[in-house]
């Protein structure tokens, strides 16, 4: 589809074509909403269902079948009805829920009734030295490589951090054949002595015994070395891993400690976020039905707050029920009951997770001439002294230091930002608040922007 | 870097820097790069450290590249076509690229 | 517990913060109090235009007088705040345009001011090689420039505050009121009371004046920038338009700020803008055909300050004329951050004195009541 077919209005908008907004759109499609579903990657899935639906890699067990569970979304999503339109870019939405997209380089602005925010997580920053080499790449990347294109590390691969997807994507690189010459476990000890407390449930969570295979599966083959830091070396790319005193020659270093929700979209659309210290992230504010504080938009899966992609769906289904609600009273729809008992149960035992892969501070609020902000160079000294010296907040930072301010609009900087100041002023992130965030959240070319059908109140205009 | 999981479907040609290298339908022009073995996609405006793709999501926007004459395009979020020209983005780059 | 104060500044934009300085230099002890942080609106996140060129009659001798502090604004602030002075230049877009702005051109040099300066087609592309062929020429004003606006108004705010000045952020103002001979300004944290009170609190100032039972015809307004991404330098004036909105920057770093007065729509009580995409895309087709060297440029982000305009686009500057000892500045009506240094100093004359050498004829606040 490109940008002329769409229509001026819909009633449902669903951005992001991962669990959740694949469980939304065909959720609110079968009750004879009006719904369009944009997704900017070529084709559906998200990043945990990545490349579901053209996957190169015919070796079934090498991604394991959780990640094939995401076809049978797919279909539904495909079958319901919706407009599912991929390569599309959502770069604005705002309290009056105007949609701004791009698709193939033209823009549109169209109405909806309702809005679903699915726009997923994104690993949590990982700011050690060196970490902006080539050769140093997310343990997401590389996953997504594999999920679609087929694409398997070569050389010395070393993989740094901590959390289920890291130990995932381990056994999966070991399926695929590939090799890794060390895991280096950056868990601190003592987050045992927390999560502890929530073992009982977790034992009783579908993530108990495939998280416990997992490990056993990649344990057997790799060394584990349990580190407090970690530095990539190098000059114009990556030469070796040091950690603790480990040197370890690399050609690839896979960093990874946990996800955390992609909250620009939402913020920029002016919902209300709050701190979450057990995730150690912002999140939405939401009700039981997933509403933010901005009437009519609502935010699903592990953008609401990490807790999985079966989750993920689960949680679109409920904010799909309530869009279905409140735009078709009379239209059949299932009971949201089951859908909550659910997620209940895939929720259990995320307290556990969360605890035990808590990532350490060291590595969240960086020293020296770490860089923080990766766009515009800035260090993470250089934020430590500014905030010293005076500036309160991430948005005075900006002024300031130029952070944040680069194309990728503080995605790779922003929770370090606020960690380091709140670090520096002696008080919590909750206080210090994120980046207030301006559309366009993903940028726009000029041209694109010029191309926007020139609307007849312009016209009259130009006619006078 | 990366290497293929078999033989995997059709291929077709892009050029890097007029350089031309075999790319799989079903890739992204940063995905393309890395099975090419090129190690950095641009270098940066602030100092001109070389940089490569990095998250792979969309997020990062390290592996912005000049795309058939258009600056700063997501690498990591095109999808290759036969005859696309990439160019690695130096630096300050020209206007209008 | 109350706090008392020679006088109190209600507002910390480039305005308020210049005032409070300027007061302090005077040997006043002013507190400044501010509802966010000093520069969190209009003055924080303007375009950071530094412009004498085409303002109106009644502003130039502040436009002046501000301009002589630009020029020396590391010595009043400790801080070059980013000033860079590469001049404004009007761009003519046809004949008939040029024309029109050789009269006003040729106005000011009757009424003596030679800051204005007519420019033909050769000089326009010396001044601006980027331009498009079709535009004949324009005016220029050498001496304007651009600053950092939320840099510029922070360093007023630090340096009115090692010259003594107190400043209360993150506190509203609730009340106003006359106790014996002094003002006793009640706010969220306290009261503080003071012979005089000057009002510069921007968006909000219809609601300080409000409290004087001086209401005036303010409208919220919340001006459209956008940014590009860094591109190679290209150009060094600002550039503006007169027939179509725009205004025109390339920064130091590369990035090029896009505005020119588009409106978004502003929710002041919740310090929120809402972008109005179709009226960007507008700047986007004058910057396309402006400037054909853009059309790839990425946009990296719009914003909207949240500002003060008055039906006659100037700003209220001088005496209340009801209440002894208050004092207004506000009403800038989207270009007020040039006029700052040099309203500030302005005012705290007016205030410590009783009147000052800079004229101000035509910005009362009564001359909309007289109107009526």
């Amino acid at each position: 589809m490109n940008a002329s077919e769409l229509a001026s209005s819909y009633d449902l908008v669903v951005i992001g074509g991962g669990p959740a907004g694949l469980a939304a759109a065909a959720t609110a499609a079968r009750a004879g909403v009006a719904t369009v579903l944009f997704d900017e990657n070529p084709g559906v899935g998200g990043q945990i269902y990545r490349g579901i639906t053209a996957n190169p890699v015919r070796n079934r067990a090498i991604l394991g079948e959780e990640y094939w569970a995401g076809s049978a979304l797919a279909a539904e999503a495909k079958a319901s009805g919706a407009s599912i339109v991929n390569g599309a870019t959502v770069w604005s939405l705002d309290r009056t829920l105007t949609v701004g997209v791009s698709i193939a380089g033209q823009a549109r602005m169209l109405t909806a009734k309702r809005v679903i925010i699915a726009t997923g997580s994104l690993e949590r920053p990982f700011p050690i030295p060196g970490w902006t080499l080539p050769g140093v790449m997310t343990a997401g990347g590389a996953q997504t490589l594999l999920k679609a294109q087929g694409l398997v590390p070569t050389g010395r691969t070393v993989m740094a951090g901590n959390g289920p997807l890291l130990w995932l994507l381990a056994a999966q690189i070991l399926r695929a054949g590939g090799r890794i010459e060390a895991i280096l476990d950056t868990s601190s000890r003592l987050n045992w002595l927390r999560a502890a407390m929530f073992l009982p449930d977790f034992l009783l969570s579908p993530y108990f015994k495939k998280g416990l295979a997992l490990l056993r599966e990649v344990k057997a083959k790799v060394d584990v070395i349990p580190v407090g830091n970690v530095a990539a070396v190098g000059t114009d790319k990556l030469k070796e891993v040091v950690a603790d005193g480990h040197h370890i020659p690399a050609d690839l270093l896979l960093l990874h400690q946990g996800v955390v929700p992609n909250v620009n979209l939402a913020i920029a659309a002016g919902v209300a976020h709050r701190w979450n210290d057990r995730q150690l992230c912002f999140a939405p504010v939401l009700d039981a039905d997933f509403q933010s504080s901005v009437p009519g938009i609502a935010v699903a899966g592990d953008g609401a707050g990490i807790a999985g992609g079966t989750a993920a769906a689960e949680r679109g289904r409920i904010a799909a029920i309530a869009a279905v609600r409140a735009l078709k009273p009379d239209a059949k729809i299932a009971d949201p009951q089951t859908a909550r008992q659910r997620l209940q149960r895939e929720e259990m035992g995320r307290a556990f997770l969360d605890e035990l892969y808590r990532p350490v501070a060291a590595l969240r609020q960086p020293e020296g001439d770490t860089i923080a902000c990766r766009c515009e160079e800035v260090t993470a000294g250089q934020i430590r002294e500014t905030a010293r010296m005076g500036c309160e907040g991430p948005n005075q930072m900006k002024a300031f230091l130029r952070c944040g301010m680069g194309p990728c609009q503080g995605r790779m900087c922003g929770l370090t930002v606020t960690e380091l100041i709140a670090e520096e002023r002696g008080t919590t992130p909750d206080e210090v608040g994120y980046y207030r965030l301006r559309p366009p959240v993903k940028p726009i070319t000029l041209g694109e922007l010029a191309s926007l059908p020139i609307s007849e109140a312009e016209r009259k205009a130009v006619e006078r | 870097m990366f290497k293929r999981l078999g033989d995997t479907g059709a291929t077709l040609t892009v050029t890097i820097d007029g350089k031309p290298i075999r790319a799989r339908i079903g890739d992204t022009v940063a995905s393309a790069m890395l099975a090419a073995g090129i190690d950095h996609c641009r270098t940066t405006p602030v100092t001109g450290a070389a940089r490569a793709p990095y998250c792979l999501m969309g997020v990062c926007f390290e592996c912005l590249v000049t795309v058939d004459g258009v600056g700063s395009r997501q690498g990591c979020l095109v999808p290759v076509a036969e005859g696309m020209k990439v160019e690695t983005q130096l630096g300050k780059r020209e206007a209008g690229r | 517990m109350t706090r008392t104060a020679d006088v109190v500044v209600i507002g910390g934009g480039i305005h308020g913060c210049s005032t409070a300085l300027h007061l302090a230099l005077r040997g006043l002890k002013p507190i400044l109090v501010e509802k966010d942080y000093a520069g969190r609106h209009a003055s924080g996140v303007n375009a950071g235009g530094v412009r004498q060129l085409a303002r109106d009659l009644a502003e130039i001798p502040l436009s002046i007088s501000s301009m002589d502090l630009w020029e020396h604004i590391q010595e009043l602030v400790g801080d070059d705040c980013g000033f860079e002075s590469h001049g404004t230049v009007l761009v003519a877009e046809n004949d008939a345009e040029l024309a029109s702005f050789k009269e006003r051109v040729d106005d000011l040099r009757l009424r003596g001011f030679t800051h204005e300066e007519m420019i033909d087609q050769a000089e326009l592309r010396r001044l601006v090689p980027a331009v498009s062929e079709h535009c004949p020429g324009g005016v220029v004003s050498r001496r304007d420039g651009a600053a950092d606006p939320f840099r510029s108004t922070q360093a007023f705010r630090k340096r009115a505050v090692e010259k003594g000045a107190e400043v209360i952020e993150g506190v509203t103002v609730t009340g106003l009121s006359r106790v014996g001979d002094v003002w006793r300004v009640e706010t969220s944290d306290g009261a503080i009371e003071a012979p005089k009170v000057v009002n510069a609190a921007g968006a909000w100032a219809d609601r300080i004046a409000a409290m004087l039972g001086e209401p005036v015809p303010l409208t919220v307004v919340a001006p459209m920038l956008m940014v590009t991404s860094r591109v190679a330098p290209f150009i060094q004036p600002v550039v503006i338009l007169r027939g179509r909105k725009l205004s025109f920057k390339q920064l130091a770093n590369g990035t090029v700020v896009i505005g020119g007065g588009h409106l978004a729509t502003p929710h002041r009580d919740r310090n929120e803008t809402v972008i109005d995409w179709e009226k960007l895309a507008i700047s986007a087709r004058t910057v396309w055909e402006l400037f054909p060297i853009m059309r790839q440029a990425t946009i990296v982000r719009a914003w909207a300050g949240i500002e003060a305009y008055m039906p006659d686009g100037i700003p209220v500057v001088g005496k209340s004329s009801t209440s002894e000892g208050v004092f207004h500045q506000f009403g800038f009506s989207t270009h007020g951050f040039q006029l700052g240094p040099g309203t500030g100093a302005m005012m705290a004359e007016l205030v410590a004195t009783g009147s000052t050498n800079v004229p101000i004829d035509g910005l009362e606040i009564d001359r909309f009541r007289k109107k009526r």
